[in-house]
């Protein structure tokens, strides 16, 4: 008894038999219990609003889902029924516009900033893009429309460039990491055998990062699909079905937002119907995004 | 030109203590011709001096060894050889390593066309993520070996019976490679830098992430390829580089230390130095 203290932690006292935990040992545990606790709860309510809206929607929405809803323009003002068919096309169209547009420009800047690591210009370019993913996407929607609508009106493509820029600094960003994380010996691997660094880019590295890339991607696009704000000054909305790229087009978050603001009954159920077709299709991207994060590294 | 270089500029002499003796395979009646020549060469990381004026010559058609402690620039030499360290910033190098009598480091060469012939194996087996075939028929496709499915086949089949894997995959080529075992997938690489047809094959530790078994494959397999190819292997494993090198080269600190043939080496060396970390009183 007569030694110096073990270590800070050890307390020489008399009241501390050798066996029994003494007090201190007794809070520390407790402690520790509480705080792992306190993570669990935080876990549950990150997930609860999930549940909260998925239930609210199903309880409010699901009695307007007919197949109607899903095939029909909106009824005119005032009328009961009508669908929200032209909005779920618009906002494929209006996705795809912005896939076709942003996708190959963000893949390649993603690779890029992957490629050039730690330059200048790199490093520029990185800050910017951090910055573009700070945005409110409503500021994206006034640019777009001071740009391009002022010049040539509202239509789906205003709407499809608002939404790629929205998509670029995602999609960059995740491709980024994604093709970094492929192993370097890889690489090495293909340049050591005499392939270009395009060579070796293309048919390597990007295929070795295909599923993350592709992963990113998905998730980029569900969430553009799901944006109101880049649209309302640029693809406008539309009551009608149309795929004309040059006109104003239907979007299934635009029309919640007008359904909602609306001051009949009926609309307002249909914007909770639509708000529930919208989350099922951002889901059900979402799903399949999980399927392809396989890692091409573990054998088929 | 290169039988003076490899005759005049080293009178190996270890009577100077300290300077590293300039070391060379014996130059005289039947040796080899040269295959690699390094004449003071340096590299450094930065500013941090990996490589001191290394000289040496690696004969044609043999295998040398490059053995020494780690951090002792054997593998930035190796790296060198098919300038792989391009790719790392902040690189910087003087003297100079010659490619039977070509400058790997002159103004204007492709690299492209440099590592074409000079095939490299490294470490970690880093097979591409697709099939065994592709693995092996892909270098040769891109760079015009093969031409057409016919060339291929025979190409893929050549060079996995080269690298001794043919028996073991023939009936699944069409598999992915990431099912084979570690020493099967480092075997795939050699396979495919042989389906290049290369000069020279560099080999980085290729069996040290291998248990005995496949290990000893691999050292057949070099002993085996080094009637057709010039090698240079990079090892920790001493026992390894006295089985299967013709010549040794011990690298220290930046520095070539001695180089000679192997049983030389490993039974009588010049240098304190070596004989040391071959009995194992360092490194």
């Amino acid at each position: 008894m007569s030694g110096p203290a073990i270590g800070p932690m050890t307390e020489p006292g008399p009241h501390a038999p050798a066996a029994a935990l003494s007090f201190r040992d007794r809070r520390r545990r407790m402690v520790s219990r509480v705080m792992i606790g306190g993570t669990g709860v935080a876990a549950a309510v990150t997930v609860l609003p999930l549940l909260l809206i998925l239930f609210h929607l199903l309880r409010a929405g699901l009695g307007s889902l007919n197949p109607e809803f899903f095939t029909n323009v909106p009824a005119p003002v005032g009328q009961p029924g009508g669908g929200v068919g032209n909005g779920v096309l618009g906002t494929f169209i209006l996705v795809a516009l912005a896939g076709a547009m942003g996708l190959p420009v963000a893949i390649g800047a993603g690779i890029y900033l992957a490629e050039a690591e730690g330059g200048r210009m790199a490093n520029l370019i990185r800050f910017v893009t951090d910055v573009m993913n700070g945005i409110p996407s409503i500021v994206i929607g006034i640019f777009v429309w001071a740009w391009i609508v002022v010049a040539v009106g509202f239509s789906a493509f205003a709407g499809g460039v608002a939404l790629a820029i929205m998509l670029l600094p995602m999609v960059t960003r995740t491709t980024e990491e994604m093709v970094r994380l492929v192993p370097r010996e890889l690489k090495e691997g293909a340049l050591a055998l005499g392939f270009t660094r395009w060579r070796t880019t293309l048919g390597v590295v990007l295929p070795a990062a295909r599923s993350g890339i592709l992963t990113g991607v998905l998730v980029a696009l569900a969430r553009i699909a799901g944006e109101t704000a880049p649209l309302l000054f640029t693809a406008f909305g539309n009551p009608f079905w149309s795929s004309d790229l040059g006109k104003p087009i239907a979007a299934l978050p635009v029309q919640i937002f007008q359904y909602a603001i609306s001051p009949y009954e009926d609309q307002h159920r249909q914007a909770w119907a639509a708000s529930l077709l919208l989350i099922g299709l951002v889901l059900a991207v979402s799903l399949a995004a999980r399927f392809l994060i396989r890692s091409p590294y573990r054998s088929r | 030109m290169q039988q003076t270089y490899s005759g005049a500029p080293q009178p190996a002499a270890p009577a100077t203590p300290g300077a590293p003796a300039a070391p060379q395979p014996q130059a005289g009646q039947g040796a080899p011709p040269m295959a690699i020549e390094a004449d003071d060469f340096s590299f450094w990381y930065g500013s941090a001096r990996a490589l001191n004026d290394i000289t040496l010559r690696i004969p044609q058609k043999r295998v040398t060894a490059l053995i020494g402690p780690s951090g002792c620039g054997k593998s930035t030499f190796l790296r060198s050889i098919n300038r792989m360290n391009d790719l790392i910033p902040g690189i910087r190098h003087d003297g100079d390593i010659r490619l039977h009598g070509e400058s790997v480091y002159r103004q204007g060469l492709d690299v492209v066309q440099l590592r074409k012939r000079v095939g490299m194996v490294f470490q970690k087996s880093n097979p591409f993520p697709k099939s065994i075939y592709e693995n092996v028929a892909y270098g040769a496709r891109v760079n015009g070996v093969a031409r057409g499915r016919r060339d291929l086949d025979e190409v893929v089949e050549r060079s996995l019976k080269q690298a001794a894997l043919w028996d073991e995959v023939s009936d699944r080529l069409d598999r992915s490679a990431l099912g084979l075992s570690g020493g099967q997938q480092q075997r795939l690489c050699i396979a495919r830098a042989l389906a290049v047809q290369p000069e020279v094959l560099l080999m980085d530790e290729p069996a040290s992430a291998l248990d005995p078994i496949a290990t000893q494959k691999i050292e057949e397999l070099i002993y085996q390829l080094k009637d057709h190819y010039t090698i240079v292997i990079v090892t920790h494993n001493m026992q390894q580089a006295a089985r299967v090198s013709d010549f040794t080269a011990f690298f220290y600190i930046g520095q070539l230390v001695e180089m000679g043939r192997t049983e030389e080496i490993f039974t009588n060396p010049r240098e304190e130095r070596t004989e040391a970390y071959i009995t194992g009183r360092f490194g």
